[in-house]
């Protein structure tokens, strides 16, 4: 059975539109003129208990949106969702004591008191039984080699710091489900490269299911193995990460190493040259003539070293949004 | 009740992170009552007369002294704004996420800070009423006393319900700085904190009877400094608890009704 069932959600916001300047301003005081905003705009899903799902989407494409209908912090205007049988915004003591949320640029921790001293108060506010909290604390504080800093006041701490120990935070209640919206954000290679491993590592002792939205595709490549695209609030695509790029990378890239150092002309017959430096080449050649392009290639010139690699993801993704934006460009916002 | 408890002790620690602020900030509310006391000082003088109202010189300033003991008691420093910031800023977003109440929050973080503050206010206060201590009235007796105690906590908890009840604006108006001043001006006249309310004419005397703010204050000073029957503290502390009833009642509709205006906007 599923733990997150979400079914035909949206999300429509009024927004005040206020012209620019003193007059706008003035005027805006007599008659407002409003303009709806379709952040969520009738999307589907299903999680699994035990995935871990990538929630991708350019800024404003209602990713934020989503995870706070799900945590019951927003209502929304039309759909269903259930998530561990309960529905969110009745935000009842049951359900949140099984989720957490975890937003990268947003804290819970009390900023003049040590970590250890929030830790106490979630362990109460949570009724967590000591043992456990004594168990979840000294795994997740070793786990993300945090363990002499609970004693530090959070303010003393660096950002990649604060971050674990928000993560902590989440995690004390051992919550069934955990929603990130970008929880690596501003951190550090190693800091970043601590939380995904501390994720993936809790993720498989545990079973907890994790939605997670980031900027970061390693974050997502070293996650998730589902991922979740929506533009404009809607949904462009779902299933594995390797669907992404076998459904939309258009090419692929060739790297060749020339024997005699010389890169040989004419070349671009057979692709763009997206890297030149003797004795290596990059070539982007079309996906589905690669097969073919490359072996007659290889015939004609002498290559030493010869590889053909998927383009980087972020790219494929890239192309997905701005796809994915310009066919819903014509759809017009409902003015009121 | 004990994530309440824990909220309470959380709370004490994260005051005292910043003790010697308030150890100040308790004797800068010293410099003010020393220019009212001149300042009646000349009022006396000049009007030739014994007593204004139903005070004489000696009462007024004491009734002024008691008037900072029900302060310490009913005054919530940044409770409305707070309320305010929490709803703009997003920080209410950690109540609704979390298994806990934010009325239920606000107050145990509320009565922590109130207690570290008596203790730290205890030394400049004793200094001061020793120095004036040929203006107080005289000690009521200990029944007296204990009605004015209790009349107090009330003072706590008025002060405490009104100050939410205005921050609860903050779900309809996103900006309430201005009003806030506003209604601080309005409570600053109608508690009885600038002078004392026996000084109005009788017509208005009458209305504010009929109104929340003169019990924070003025009422409770009343029941030490005229040494009230039992009788007549008790009729005090009984409105004091049905106001404090009626406004908790407005806190959770306005609670249950901002949250969902709050959810319906933005989150």
């Amino acid at each position: 059975m599923s733990v997150i069932e979400v079914s035909g959600l949206e999300k429509v916001y009024r927004v005040h539109e206020k012209r620019e300047g003193l007059l706008g301003s003035v005027r805006a005081l007599f008659r407002r003129k409003y303009k709806t905003v379709r952040a969520v705009d009738g999307i589907d899903f299903a999680i699994e208990p035990g995935e871990m799902v990538g929630f991708l989407g350019p800024n404003g494409a209602g990713k934020t949106t989503t995870l706070k209908m799900l945590s019951g912090l927003i209502f929304p205007t039309a759909g269903e969702v259930t998530v561990l049988g309960f529905t969110p915004w009745e935000r009842k003591d049951a359900y949140r004591r099984q989720f957490a949320l975890l937003m990268g640029q947003k804290n819970q921790l009390w900023w003049d008191l040590p970590a250890a001293e929030s830790f106490r108060l979630h362990q109460e506010i949570y009724e967590i039984d000591e043992q456990q909290f004594q168990n979840v604390r000294g795994e997740l504080t070793e786990l993300l080699q945090v363990a002499d800093l609970v004693d530090q006041p959070v303010r003393e701490l660096s950002l990649g710091e604060r971050m674990k120990m928000e993560l902590i935070a989440a995690l004390l209640h051992s919550p069934k489900i955990l929603l990130l919206d970008e929880p690596t954000i501003g951190l550090d290679v190693v800091a970043q490269t601590n939380i995904r491993e501390c994720l993936r590592d809790y993720n498989k002792r545990n079973q907890i299911t994790m939605l997670l939205t980031s900027h970061y595709m390693q974050d997502i490549e070293a996650l998730c193995d589902r991922v979740m695209i929506i533009n404009r609030g809607k949904m462009v695509l779902d299933g594995p990460l390797s669907d992404v790029v076998d459904r939309y990378a258009t090419h692929k890239v060739v790297t060749l190493r020339f024997q005699d150092g010389q890169i040989p002309r004419g070349l671009e017959h057979y692709g763009d040259i997206v890297e030149h430096a003797p004795p290596m080449v990059k070539l982007r050649m079309d996906r589905e003539t690669v097969a073919t392009e490359a072996s007659r290639l290889l015939s004609e010139h002498a290559v030493s070293d010869f590889t053909v690699e998927d383009p980087p993801i972020e790219e494929t993704v890239s192309r997905i949004f701005a796809e994915s934006g310009h066919e819903q460009a014509e759809v017009p916002v409902a003015a009121s | 009740m004990r994530k309440y408890a824990s909220v309470f002790r959380i709370a004490l620690a994260d005051r005292l992170v910043y003790r010697g602020d308030f150890f100040l900030s308790t004797f800068l509310h010293f410099v003010p009552i020393i220019t009212t006391i001149l300042l009646w000082d000349a009022i006396f003088k000049g009007s030739g007369r014994e007593t204004l109202g139903d005070l004489g010189y000696k009462e007024m300033v004491s009734y002024y002294l008691l008037v900072m003991i029900a302060r310490v008691f009913g005054s919530m420093p940044r409770l409305a704004s707070g309320i305010g910031t929490d709803v703009r800023e997003g920080g209410l977003r950690k109540y609704l996420l979390q298994p806990i109440d934010f009325v239920g929050y606000l107050l145990a973080w509320r009565v922590a800070h109130k207690l570290i503050f008596m203790m730290m206010a205890i030394v400049p206060y004793t200094i001061v009423f020793w120095v004036c201590r040929d203006y107080l009235p005289d000690w009521p007796g200990i029944t007296t006393f204990l009605l004015y105690v209790v009349s107090l906590s009330f003072s706590f908890l008025l002060g405490f319900s009104i100050n939410c009840l205005i921050g609860m604006f903050s779900f309809w108006f996103l900006e309430v700085a201005s009003f806030l001043h506003l209604f601080m001006t309005v409570q600053y006249f109608l508690s009885g904190h600038m002078f004392p309310l026996s000084l109005l004419p009788d017509g208005v005397r009458d209305v504010i009877v009929w109104l929340p703010f003169a019990y924070e204050t003025y009422y409770p000073t009343t029941i030490f400094l005229k040494q009230l029957p039992a009788g007549e503290a008790l009729r005090i502390i009984a409105v004091q608890a049905t106001w404090v009833g009626l406004i908790w009642v407005g806190i959770r509709l306005a609670w249950s009704r901002g949250v969902r205006r709050y959810a319906a906007f933005g989150g």
